[in-house]
C-alpha cells in the first residue's frame, strides 16, 4: 500500500543573505520523515516559527526542499510541474486566501477552472461541496468574502480544497483566526468531515487541544526537527521535554 | 460673446480640430497602454530593471513638452512634421504613469492572495490575469486617467510641429494677440480634460474591484 504522502529526509536551508551576514544560512526544516495514509490526519503541532508551516510548503513546492524528497501517491514531488502537483493537492489557509474579488462559486470552483472542466460540472460539484460543509449554495454562491463571516469564510476554504477530490490535503491553522466558539463547531464539523472523506491530510496547529482532538497522530516540530512522533494517547504520556510542555499548556 | 460668435462662424473648423486633437490623444493611450502595461508586468517580474525603466521614463516626463516635439522632429520613422511625431511625444508622456501605477497595483496585491493562488495551483499566468491585474485594476486606471489628462493638455502644443488639435488656435491666438482665439482653443481643450477626467474616474470605480 503507497501512502498518499511520504516525506523523507526533509530539510529546508534558508540562504544566508550574503553581504555582511557572513553565515551559509540557517535550516529552517531538517531531517524531517513521516508518512500520511488515507483517512489519516497527522497534525504537525509546534510552537511559532518550529517549521510546521515551512514544511507545509515544502511538501506542494511553494518552497523547494534543500535535502530529502517528497513523494505523492508514490510519485516523486519533484518530477511533476509544480501546477499539476499543487492541483492535486487541496491546500486551506488562514481566511486570508479567499480571493477577495471572486464570488464564493468561482473561489470553490477555482481548481476545476484551472483543470478545464467544463462549467457545468464545476457548477454541479461547487453546490455538492457548499452543502457537504454546510452552506447553502443558493444563499452564498453569489457573494464575496467581504461579505461573510470568518467561520463562513473558513467553511469556503475547506471546499475548495476539496473541490478537485485531491487525495492529500494540506490545512495550515485553518481555524486560526477563528473566535473560540466558532473554532470549537468548525473542529467538530471538521472531524465529522475528516470520518466521511477518508482523506489523508496534514494539519498545522499551534493549538494542542486542536491537534488532539483532531489529529490520527501527532508529529511534535521543535527548532525545525520533529521531536515526536506518535498517536495523541503517546503524546499525553510522552516524557519529551516538549511534548510535557504543550501539554501543561493545554 | 465674442467666442460663441466666433464658433459660430467656424462651426466645421471647431469640430475638425477637435477631433484631432481627440485622435491624437485617443492613439497615444491606447499605445501608450498597449506598451506601459505589459513594461509593468515586466518589472514585477524582474524587480531589478525597475530602477532603469522608470527613470527613464521619468526622464521623459522631465524634457520640457515642446523641446520634446522639437527633438523628434529630425530623428527617422518616428520624426517629421505632422501627427505622427505628436503621438509619439504624447506615448513618451503617458507611459510613466502608466508603468509606474501598473507596477504599484499589481505589487500591491496582498502576498499571501499570491500565494494561496499559487498553491492552489495557478500557474504565473493565471496569477497575473485572473489575480494580480483585476486586483491591480483600480490603482491602473487611475495610472491611465492621469497619463490621459496630461494628454490632452499636451496635445494643445502638437500644432507647433504641424500635428493640428485645438492648439493650433492657441498658437494662433498668441501669435496674433488675441483673447477670443486663445480661449477657442484653451476651452473645449480643458473640457475634454475634465470629460476625460470624468469618465476614466468613472470607470475606475465601476471596473475595478475595491477592498473596502
Amino acid at each position: 500500500m503507497i501512502p498518499a504522502l511520504e516525506v523523507r529526509g526533509l530539510g529546508y536551508l534558508l540562504p544566508g543573505k550574503g553581504k555582511g551576514d557572513g553565515g551559509p544560512g540557517r535550516f529552517l526544516v531538517q531531517d524531517v520523515s513521516f508518512a500520511v495514509g488515507a483517512g489519516e490526519t497527522l497534525v504537525l503541532l509546534g510552537r511559532s516559527g518550529s517549521g510546521k508551516t515551512t514544511t507545509l510548503k515544502l511538501i506542494n513546492r511553494l518552497l523547494e526542499p534543500t535535502t530529502g524528497e517528497v513523494r505523492v501517491a508514490g510519485a516523486r514531488a519533484a518530477d511533476l510541474p509544480a501546477n499539476r502537483l499543487r492541483r492535486r493537492i487541496g491546500y486551506v489557509i488562514q481566511e486570508v486566501g479567499l480571493f477577495p474579488h471572486f464570488t464564493v462559486e468561482r473561489n470553490v470552483g477555482l481548481v476545476p477552472q484551472l483543470e478545464g472542466w467544463p462549467p457545468q460540472r464545476t457548477a454541479a460539484r461547487v453546490r455538492e461541496l457548499l452543502a457537504l460543509v454546510g452552506l447553502e449554495a443558493d444563499t452564498f454562491a453569489r457573494r464575496y468574502p467581504h461579505e461573510l463571516s470568518g467561520g463562513q469564510r473558513q467553511r469556503v476554504g475547506v471546499a475548495r480544497a476539496l473541490a478537485a477530490d485531491p487525495p492529500l490535503l494540506l490545512l495550515d491553522e485553518p481555524f486560526g483566526a477563528l473566535d473560540p466558539i466558532t473554532r470549537v463547531e468548525l473542529q467538530r464539523e471538521f472531524q465529522e468531515l475528516e470520518g466521511r472523506l477518508g482523506k489523508a491530510m496534514v494539519f498545522v496547529t499551534h493549538d494542542v487541544r486542536e491537534g488532539l482532538l483532531l489529529g490520527t497522530r501527532i508529529g511534535l516540530m521543535h527548532l525545525g526537527r520533529l521531536v515526536f512522533l506518535g498517536t495523541p494517547d503517546q503524546f499525553r504520556r510522552s516524557e519529551h521535554p516538549e511534548c510535557r510542555a504543550f501539554m501543561e499548556a493545554a | 460673446m465674442r467666442l460663441v460668435a466666433f464658433y459660430g462662424r467656424n462651426v466645421d473648423e471647431v469640430l475638425a480640430l477637435a477631433w484631432q486633437h481627440v485622435y491624437l490623444v485617443a492613439i497615444a493611450t491606447v499605445v501608450a497602454i498597449l506598451i506601459g502595461v505589459p513594461l509593468g508586468v515586466l518589472l514585477t517580474r524582474r524587480p531589478a530593471l525597475r530602477g532603469t525603466v522608470l527613470g527613464v521614463a521619468n526622464v521623459f516626463q522631465t524634457v520640457p513638452s515642446l523641446a520634446l516635439f522639437g527633438f523628434l522632429i529630425p530623428l527617422p520613422f518616428i520624426g517629421g512634421i505632422g501627427a505622427r511625431t505628436a503621438i509619439v511625444a504624447l506615448i513618451l508622456y503617458a507611459l510613466l504613469p502608466i508603468v509606474r501605477n501598473t507596477y504599484t497595483g499589481i505589487a500591491g496585491v496582498d502576498p499571501a492572495v499570491r500565494e494561496a493562488g499559487r498553491g492552489m495551483g495557478m500557474t504565473d499566468w493565471d496569477l497575473l490575469t485572473q489575480v494580480e491585474l483585476p486586483l491591480g485594476l483600480s490603482v491602473i486606471l487611475a495610472g491611465v486617467r492621469v497619463a490621459t489628462v496630461v494628454s490632452v493638455g499636451t496635445a494643445t502644443i502638437a500644432a507647433a510641429i504641424g500635428a493640428g488639435g485645438l492648439g493650433v488656435y492657441i498658437f494662433r491666438g498668441v501669435a496674433t494677440v488675441d483673447d477670443t482665439l486663445i480661449l477657442a482653443g484653451a476651452l473645449p481643450a480643458a473640457l475634454m480634460a475634465l470629460a476625460a477626467d470624468g469618465l476614466l474616474g468613472l470607470a475606475e470605480r465601476r471596473l475595478a474591484w475595491r477592498t473596502k
